[in-house]
């Protein structure tokens, strides 16, 4: 038998000799740092989120129907009466949620560890696309069950556009293929959703992974184990301090993946809505074009960045600064390797400044986050009683967007000035043997 | 070959030339795609006109009437209601409705054909969301000195009864109007200027 197997191996590496070489490059032959951490168990997670998504989303098109007038009933219908529909639909729904809970966190991952620092930026750059075409993936896929708060949440989004002077309200219309978010709409953004976005998203997560290996990964020390000392127990010329990728850390992140699935698993069975946070209260309602929910607010993922669109006023006319605000919020991310340009990666050797100055920026993340799903409206009156909630919720809200911005205005001047007082940097991971 | 001497500004332009028509071509190609997204005929034609009956609607009350898929407010003011428009113009943006949100025959505070009655539509001019009816003169939790409006739940936008804008909120314009005319005294219709209908 194992003979079979052998001569079928070889049969095929006779006609494509590269394969187990390159199985062997990214695979048992990748030597990654040995001294990866908790942090490092999202990106193989996101990848693990991505393939739920893949597999739950083609078994929910085989019932789903592409239109306004049967969508939401459809939709129901998988919830009611397809075998087994609502726990695909549920690992659907709560797969997107954290998709963004583990991709926010390996973006932090990031920013703790410097990971987007030289020679890493071509990575940083394909994972922030892999970001901005998920936020579009995420956003479509919450349209199609066209419930009211798809259709106003959509409405919503789509005039984000119609700011634009001049174009806006043409753009709007085009985007649509109507005067409201309608069927010609749900049927694109349904195209979008299942093929064209998915198809786009996998070649960036391929680049994305292609581009790690070609530099080799960052670790919490931030040291470049390719500079340090060679030879390890597998190979002399390979660094000292890294392990082969499979089967070390294929292991180790099986054990994250048992952990995460627990996780998955209790929200999926006992509390897939999430209290409304994975599937908003307003969404099972079908889409009225006449009515808009009392309080429209997107998906607890897209908050902070909306919470920036209602913070920044109108001027001259126009209410565009703040969608280019929320846009630049983005944008600036992607700038990010040239904007902090101070050598040592890692937070744990960096100045008390940039530690300081993270702590705020995620702060005012949450901030953000809290006042666009209306937690701030809720508890000014709380704590302080009969006062005028706008005005305090834009001032802290304000304030909470200057933070935003101003972390990075901050790294440019701590950087390119050298005002950072850095701790000096280990020659080799501090766990080494 | 006989010649091997390599013409290289010859195989620039060819090359670039080449590039430029395979650019066109990619252009062109791509319209009839961009232009797809555009409303179909069917969607342009659900867009007709629209009557409204308004002989039922009460002094002080609004009713909706969907135009073009939008929400269009039909609201009969009071005589008080319209008594206190001309004394919130400090506190709006466009007082005299001087930026483009409505057909040229609509002027003045009342921004009406006849000031009974308001036809706006009823879309925030911010984010697209349906203000609320708030049209008591009464103090509200979103406005002390509230003189009856418009209220959008989504960016807490505000607009006086003649659906202007009122400054310090996210929405820049006033509520738009859009075309319509008195078919008779009981009649509205939306989406036809006076001119057109003769």
């Amino acid at each position: 038998m194992a003979n079979v197997f052998t001569r079928m191996g070889d049969w095929v590496n006779e006609r494509a000799p590269g394969m187990m070489p390159a199985y062997r490059k990214h695979m048992t032959e990748y030597y990654a740092p040995k001294n990866f951490n908790l942090w490092y168990y999202f990106g193989s997670l996101a990848l693990l989120v991505l393939v739920n998504q893949i597999v739950t989303g083609i078994f929910l098109t085989m019932n789903y129907k592409t239109s306004a007038a049967e969508a939401f009933a459809s939709v129901e219908y998988i919830m009611r009466d397809v075998e087994w529909g609502w726990l695909i639909r549920y690992m659907h729904s709560t797969g997107a949620s954290l998709f963004f809970v583990v991709v926010f966190l390996h973006m932090f991952r990031g920013l703790l560890y410097g990971s987007y620092k030289k020679p890493r930026e071509l990575v940083w750059l394909l994972g922030m696309l892999i970001f901005l075409v998920l936020m579009a993936e995420a956003f479509m896929g919450y349209v199609l069950p066209w419930g009211n708060m798809s259709f106003w949440g959509a409405k919503v989004i789509i005039s984000l556009f119609g700011t634009i002077p001049v174009i806006g309200s043409t753009l709007v219309e085009w985007i649509m293929g109507d005067y409201l978010p309608a069927d010609a709409t749900l049927n694109r953004f349904f195209a979008l959703h299942v093929i064209a976005l998915p198809l786009v998203l996998l070649l960036l997560v391929v680049l994305h992974i292609a581009a790690l290996h070609e530099v080799g990964s960052n670790n919490p020390d931030g040291v470049e184990i390719k500079k340090g000392p060679k030879g390890n127990r597998w190979d002399a010329l390979k660094p000292a301090d890294g392990i082969p990728f499979h089967p070390y850390y294929t292991v180790k992140d099986l054990v994250g993946v048992g952990f995460f699935l627990l996780i998955a698993a209790f929200i999926i069975f006992f509390a897939p809505t999430f209290g409304g946070w994975f599937l908003e209260h307003d969404n099972f309602i079908p889409a009225n074009n006449l009515t808009t929910p009392p309080l429209i607010k997107p998906v607890w993922y897209f908050t902070p960045f909306y919470a920036i669109v209602r913070m920044v006023p109108s001027a001259f006319g126009t209410a565009v600064w703040g969608v280019l605000a929320m846009f630049g919020a983005i944008a600036v991310l992607f700038a990010l390797p040239w904007i902090d340009v101070g050598k040592v990666k890692s937070i744990r050797y960096r100045g008390t400044g940039y530690k300081v100055a993270l702590g705020l920026f995620v702060f005012a993340f949450f901030g953000l986050g809290a006042i666009g799903t209306d937690i701030t409206a809720e508890l000014i009156p709380e704590l302080f009683g009969d006062v005028n909630v706008t005005f305090w919720e834009n001032l802290f809200g304000r304030t909470m967007t200057l933070i935003y911005f101003g972390y990075f205005v901050f790294l440019w001047f701590y950087t390119h000035l050298g005002w950072e007082k850095t701790k000096p940097v280990p020659e080799r991971v501090t766990t080494h043997d | 070959m006989a010649n091997e001497v390599v013409d290289h500004g010859r195989r620039r332009f060819l090359t670039a030339t080449t590039s430029v028509v395979g650019a066109v071509g990619v252009v062109a190609a791509a319209v009839p795609f961009i232009k797809s997204w555009e409303p179909s005929a069917r969607a342009k034609a659900a867009g007709a006109p629209v009557t409204a009956d308004i002989s039922k609607i009460e002094m002080g009350q609004k009713v909706d009437y969907a135009w073009r898929g939008l929400p269009v407010f039909v609201v009969r003011r009071t005589k008080e209601q319209l008594a206190v428009l001309p004394s919130l113009a400090p506190r709006l943006v466009d007082p005299d409705s001087t930026v483009d949100q409505q057909p040229d025959y609509i002027k003045g505070p009342d921004r009406a054909i006849k000031p009974e009655w308001l036809v706006v539509i009823g879309i925030c001019t911010h984010l697209g969301c349906v203000p609320e009816f708030f049209p008591q003169i009464k103090p509200e939790p979103f406005d002390p000195n509230w003189k009856g409006g418009f209220f959008c739940p989504c960016h807490k936008s505000r607009y006086d009864l003649s659906g202007r804008v009122f400054s310090g909120v996210p929405a820049p314009k006033n509520l738009q109007v859009p075309p319509y005319h008195f078919a008779d005294d009981t009649h509205i219709q939306i989406g036809v200027d006076p001119k057109e209908a003769g």
